[in-house]
């Protein structure tokens, strides 16, 4: 029965690591379900934006204060995993601190100080979130939209960091301790812990040490794999999508929209003279559905903009600018990617349960995002600019604008009213294109 | 006008091709405000001796407020009605006043077959500037406050943030930031079509809140380089009941300077 220990961690880390890729399939195929995007040119500027971007943390510097307790988190982060690595050899072989063979004495020193150290930092981060977060007021922080799962999810991310965090330092401290007794070989340096906790660990007897030792080990393994699942329902994807995000951003002037080409053919036949409106195209295929101008619901957006869903971390760093949200309108770029988020997801379940999509009656255009909100956008790109990690609410906002329009010319009066104008006039307001020189004569 | 603007029909028919094709737009054809932006750039750029042409009766909205709408028909008609035009006249390089047009012929023509050098007022003219053509002297600016408003369709649509503020700086007054600029600048209101309709309801109208930050920096004037934040702004000033302050076009305050 000696290896009962090892064949339990070994299932929990197989049922661990297996339901997290089985997420992130679910995931990628909820993905899969918007149009294809053309996003894979420009190879080596993707690179460099994703390194300046998701691991140089590039725009958190906006706003240094959580910049800077983000960072901490986020190296914190990287580097316990290396951690992980330790853990998962440990917890198979019944080694321990097997990496202490492999490095050496002085670097795993500066290893395990490191790591301390940061475990520390990351303590103080959450501690620093969590108050600003829940007492401080940050108006993008408390907004409505955030009310409900959103605040838990975010609390409960912190909550998790610093459970996580002390089990880490619990078990470096009685570890040192029963260093110090020499009932373990002494491997490492724990600066936080031998003044920290360690002397509490002090009085406690040896069994009560070694118990206390592999209880937070086992905690913060377990808590570990508990996290990864966590993500699947969670904000805190991002750790993981802000890299594929940020490798897809648009490298495009943010001024720029895509033209359709579906118009385009259609409009250059009808500007033709010589074109017989009445053909049919020699190569059409009389079984195509006609394509369906803009979006209403994630089956027409297209898979980038599902990626941006998944990876918003609502900050609400987008609608903090927003002019329209400042000045008290009820559009919310956060709340738009939120709301496509909800939709997808709402999808994948109906697909998991159904085998396939099967029509809900539900879109995201009115059953999520309200009309009101679509038209109040000013196409300014503050949200787009504003964004740590490239995500394009605006994209979304003017597909929903070309739906309303194009599919069920359902623009505001005042809309309709400007573009016959155009149309007629080629200006939107009411007058005569023979006039466009006067203003030379005047 | 002391001077006759040429069409590039005009051009065409002496068989010439002007240096640059100024695209007035519709602002600036037929809002009276607009139109003495349009008459303070022709000014300028006659006085340099820049030949430039208009297309007058056969210039087309550029689309813009009809695409950021949704409706993307009408734009696209609009373009290859542009497009046709200018490209059977051989136009090689265009200036607009307006952001929108700038970033709409520079951006979203190219796909429909409309290649051109594409310049922003202030770009064009901050270049004149480099090259010498253009002396910029402010005497009479000298003790005013000026504060810039970045239009989103230059700033955070193009990058463009330091052409209109080279050519501020020369005209000796104290040029101010707000808060919000640059970057981070505040939109006026009226971009994305929301110029043509009523806001959505709120507790206030952007170039409301816009107007009040300029106002907050007590400036003398309000810098804009686009039609559409110079109405805003003008409008917000006018809410304030402020009679202090003017809103004025770098391109007005360029003439301006040189008593155009
Ligand atoms: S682009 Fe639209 S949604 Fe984004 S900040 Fe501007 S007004 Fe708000
Ligand atoms: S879209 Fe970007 S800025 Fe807005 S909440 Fe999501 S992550 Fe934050």
């Amino acid at each position: 029965m000696q290896y009962i220990d090892n064949i339990i961690f070994f299932i929990a880390l197989v049922v661990g690591f297996g339901l997290f890729f089985k997420s992130l399939k679910e995931i990628y195929r909820n993905i899969q379900l918007g149009k294809e995007s053309n996003r894979s040119d420009q190879k080596s500027k993707r690179w460099e934006t994703m390194a300046k971007v998701a691991l140089g943390q590039s725009k958190m510097g906006k706003r240094p204060i959580a910049g800077f307790f983000h960072v901490i988190v986020y190296v914190g982060f990287v580097i316990i995993n290396i951690e992980l690595l330790e853990i998962i050899v440990d917890g198979i072989f019944g080694t321990h601190r097997f990496l202490a063979i492999i490095f050496g004495d002085s670097l795993y020193g500066a290893f395990t100080a490191t790591l301390e150290i940061l475990a520390f930092l990351v303590i103080i981060a959450v501690v620093v979130f969590f108050i600003r977060r829940n007492f401080y007021g940050v108006k993008r922080l408390t907004m409505k939209e955030l009310f409900g799962w959103p605040k838990h999810d975010a609390n409960w991310i912190l909550i998790i960091e610093f459970a996580l965090m002390v089990a880490f330092l619990t078990m470096n401290s009685s570890d040192w301790v029963l260093q110090q007794r020499q009932v373990l070989a002494a491997n490492g340096s724990f600066p936080v812990s031998s003044t920290l906790l360690g002397p509490i660990f002090q009085n406690f007897g040896d069994g009560a040490l070694i118990f206390t030792e592999r209880g937070a080990w086992w905690f913060h393994f377990i808590g570990i794999l508990f996290f990864m699942n966590y993500l699947y329902y969670s904000k805190h994807l991002h750790i993981i999508l802000a890299f594929p995000n940020t490798w897809y951003a648009n490298l495009e002037p943010k001024g720029k929209f895509n033209n359709l080409d579906s118009v385009t053919a259609e409009i250059k036949l009808m500007m033709d003279p010589n074109a017989d409106p009445y053909a049919a195209t020699p190569d059409a295929d009389p079984n195509a559905v006609p394509e369906k101008f803009g979006a209403s619901d994630i089956f027409d957006l297209k898979q980038v903009q599902l990626l941006n869903a998944y990876s918003c971390t609502e900050c609400g760093r987008c609608t903090a600018v927003c002019p329209a949200n400042i000045t008290g309108k009820k559009l919310s770029p956060r709340k738009i990617m939120m709301d496509t988020r909800d939709r997808i997801e709402e999808v994948g379940r109906n697909i998991n349960k159904n085998g396939k999509f099967v029509d809900d009656g539900k879109k995201l255009l009115d059953d999520h995002i309200q009309r009101e909100e679509v038209w109040a956008c000013t196409t300014c790109n503050a949200c787009v600019e504003a964004c740590p990690i490239l995500i394009d609410p605006l994209s979304i906002i003017i597909e929903m604008r070309r739906f309303l329009v194009m599919e069920q010319s359902a623009a505001p009066q005042e809309l309709n009213q400007m573009m016959s104008n155009i149309e007629n006039n080629a200006a939107p307001w009411q007058y005569n294109q023979a006039d466009r020189l006067k203003w030379a004569s005047e | 006008m002391d001077f006759t603007i040429k069409t590039m029909a005009d051009y065409a028919a002496e068989g010439k091709m002007p240096e640059v094709l100024f695209f007035v737009g519709c602002m600036g054809s037929f809002d009276d405000r607009a139109k003495k932006v349009t008459k303070s750039l022709c000014k300028i750029l006659h006085k340099v001796g820049v030949e430039f042409a208009v297309l007058g009766q056969e210039e087309s909205c550029n689309g813009d407020p009809a695409k950021r709408a949704g409706n993307e028909f009408i734009f696209q008609m609009m373009a290859h009605t542009n497009i046709e035009i200018m490209n059977g006249y051989g136009v090689k390089k265009i200036v607009t006043a307006c952001p929108h047009c700038f970033n709409i012929i520079k951006n979203e023509y190219p796909g429909l077959g409309g290649n051109y050098e594409v310049l922003h007022h202030t770009q064009f003219l901050r270049k004149l500037m480099e090259e010498g053509r253009l002396k910029i002297e402010g005497g009479i600016f000298k003790g005013k406050k000026i504060i810039f408003h970045d239009p989103c369709y230059l700033g955070r649509g193009n990058g463009e943030y330091e052409a209109p503020r080279q050519l501020l700086q020369k005209l000796d007054a104290e040029l101010v930031e707000m808060k919000r600029c640059k970057s981070n600048g505040l939109c006026c209101g009226a971009g994305g079509a929301q110029m043509f309709k009523e806001p959505e309801k709120g507790n206030k109208d952007i170039n409301v809140e816009r107007t009040e930050e300029a106002l907050g920096e007590s400036p003398n004037i309000i810098a804009t380089g686009c039609p559409f934040c110079n109405t805003m702004m003008t409008d917000g000033v006018k809410h304030f009941n402020n009679t202090e302050v003017s809103v004025k076009d770098i391109a007005e305050l360029l003439a301006e300077a040189d008593d155009l």
